[in-house]
């Protein structure tokens, strides 16, 4: 093969491992707006506030220190030398299921049954007093998440794909981030596992009932607040993955909460309530604005990936308004 | 009535929306183990809200039970969570049918016994049962309930009540939107469901006439209060009723002037 052809492969095959990444954060978005018709707009946030919590546990920091120290005038950073990497993700799960329980408690149960754009309101809310909370709690500056896993680009990789090219044309391997292949990887059992839950279990169907009809789902006896606080919950986890792998590929900084943004056209393309409909729709995404970038960005002047999604995301919009793979609207006459 | 036990009793309640409207003007019935109560009116008169108020999902409308009471066995349960209501066996049909469309049918049923536990198996043969009652189910389990037929909605709404082992199913407007034959299919079960697995029913109807020839008393509601009950035969003759809810004014035509008359005379009474 010439090289031409395998650094389109070499592209492409990046696009997907940064189309995971989208997904990862646009699967926390479907799983809530399914379950509740709430478009979480502080689903990145919670990916930040998820990885701030982690960090801080890893490395055995005292929540509020600074708040602490200021007030009473004492020098407190650490509690010790913090934990392992399992024992932080675990308790950090604590948290995030506690997060999702006092968002019921205090947001969500008061809004019942109000317009959509005032949940939606409510989540913005929710997204600065998280952002707030997280600087709070952790400190602002940035860290590097590091749970252990293998990060780099893949010598082995390189070495399979340089005897590819054409005998004696200058090819050195392809370059693959080890850490996107893990990231890609979780991604599909995380998916698996969301589908079989939502699928084959109680619990999962009940979700889909409240998804379907709030009202009907109380008829049948479904509390809506036991729903909520295990869809925040299973949120909350998703944030967690999401941001331990954004965390641990480009460290811990506050402009994290911002690949919310990213998540938008890709639950346009996948449709807004679909699990795999997230998935695919982040891969075309991930793979169109590396191509696009690739194959024309240099004709125009580069820095294509800052707005190919969302054109791509418009065209959605005016023919395929409900995605992919949405809920058909079913409307019977 | 006297000598029957009451399984649910509704005392002098008023219901308010949204802080401000004033619905019920203090409903009173009684509903007897083993019966089958109708709750008759036109629109507007507060059945719905009536029904609502008993299954406690007037709270998602805004609305709420401001005085009197709701007794379940001697228990008042107007302040418990609607679905600590369906674990005591009182669930609800709602008006209109309310199936989740984009579950299968059986998935729809199964929700219905989504507060019990129940195994594997005790749920399996509840889903036999409901599908001796409604054949039509079993043939179409695996569609999206979304696009079966009205009748058939109203079959999954009525199964999937039956799958949470009820005492008591408040059925709301069973007729709503349904050819005739339907309708009397339905009621068919209704009746069968009241005298082979001893549920009681409390019935919020407009067909009056349908509904008096299956139950076997009736509440009939006019602007938030009960203005008459009685026996289902009782009231399917009542001159009063036979010509305001059963469209029959004894052979002759009258002017329609003696019936605004009439009419305006009963709602300053009223």
């Amino acid at each position: 093969m010439s090289p031409m052809i395998l650094n389109t492969i070499e592209v492409m095959l990046n696009g997907l491992m940064t189309g995971v990444m989208y997904s990862l954060v646009a699967l926390g978005f479907v799983l809530i707006f399914k379950a509740s018709g709430i478009f979480n707009y502080a689903q990145g946030v919670m990916a930040l506030f998820a990885a701030l919590t982690l960090v801080g546990f890893q490395s055995g920091q005292i929540p509020f220190s600074h708040l602490i120290n200021v007030v009473f005038g004492t020098d407190y950073h650490n509690w010790g030398p913090g934990m392992n990497a399992f024992l932080a993700i675990l308790l950090t799960m604590a948290v995030m299921v506690l997060l999702a329980w006092l968002v019921e408690r205090l947001v969500l149960r008061h809004l019942v049954n109000q317009e959509p754009i005032i949940l939606f309101m409510a989540t913005i809310g929710l997204a600065f007093f998280m952002e707030g909370l997280g600087d709070m709690m952790w400190g602002a500056n940035i860290k590097v998440l590091d749970i252990g896993l293998p990060s780099g680009g893949s010598f082995w990789w390189e070495d399979v794909t340089r005897v590819w090219a054409t005998e004696g044309s200058e090819y050195y391997g392809m370059y693959i981030d080890v850490l996107d292949v893990w990231a890609a990887g979780i991604a599909i059992v995380l998916v698996i596992a969301l589908t079989l839950f939502s699928q084959y279990t109680k619990t999962g169907r009940a979700l889909r009932a409240v998804a379907d009809d709030h009202q009907a789902a109380l008829t049948v006896g479904i509390s809506l607040r036991t729903i909520w606080i295990v869809v925040w919950s299973i949120a909350g986890f998703v944030a967690l993955v999401a941001g331990i792998m954004w965390g641990s590929k480009s460290g811990i900084q506050f402009s994290l909460s911002l690949i919310a943004l990213k998540a938008l056209p890709v639950l346009i393309l996948g449709g807004f309530t679909s699990i795999p409909g997230a998935i695919v729709g982040g891969l075309i995404i991930g793979v169109g604005e590396k191509l696009f970038e690739f194959a024309i960005g240099p004709l125009i002047g580069g820095a294509t990936e800052n707005w190919f999604a969302y054109v791509l995301a418009l065209m959605f919009l005016m023919f395929r308004p409900q995605g992919l793979y949405g809920d058909k609207i079913i409307e019977r006459v | 009535m006297s000598n029957q036990e009451i399984v649910l009793s509704v005392k002098n309640i008023e219901v308010i929306y949204d802080h401000v409207i004033l619905v019920l003007k203090g409903v009173s019935l009684d509903v007897p183990k083993g019966g089958i109560v109708a709750l008759l009116g036109a629109n507007g008169a507060g059945k719905t809200t009536t029904i609502k108020s008993i299954s406690n999902i007037l709270g998602t409308e805004r609305g709420e039970v401001t005085k009197g009471s709701i007794e379940f066995l001697g228990e008042r349960v107007e302040s418990l969570g609607s679905n600590e209501l369906v674990k005591r066996g009182v669930v609800q049909v709602m008006e209109g049918r309310h199936c989740f469309e984009h579950l299968t049918v059986e998935e729809n049923l199964l929700t219905g016994a989504y507060t019990r536990r129940a195994t594997r198996k005790e749920v399996h043969d509840d889903l036999e049962l409901v599908y001796g009652y409604f054949p039509r189910l079993k043939e179409r389990r695996r569609s999206q309930a979304g696009y079966t037929s009205g009748g058939e909605q109203q079959m999954i709404a009525v199964g999937r009540a039956l799958m949470a082992k009820p005492s008591v199913i408040l059925l709301d407007e069973p007729s709503m939107g349904l050819a005739p034959q339907l309708v009397e299919e339905i009621f068919q079960i209704v009746k069968a469901l009241n005298e082979k697995e001893g549920v009681t029913f409390l019935l919020a109807e407009q067909n009056t006439t349908v509904a008096l020839r299956y139950a076997t008393y009736g509440y009939i509601l006019e602007s938030g209060r009960v203005v008459m009950d009685g026996d289902a035969a009782m009231l399917a003759e009542n001159e009063d009723v036979k010509e305001f809810y059963l469209g029959m004014s004894g052979g002759d035509r009258k002017s329609f002037r003696d019936v605004k008359h009439y009419r305006r005379r009963k709602r300053w009474l009223a």
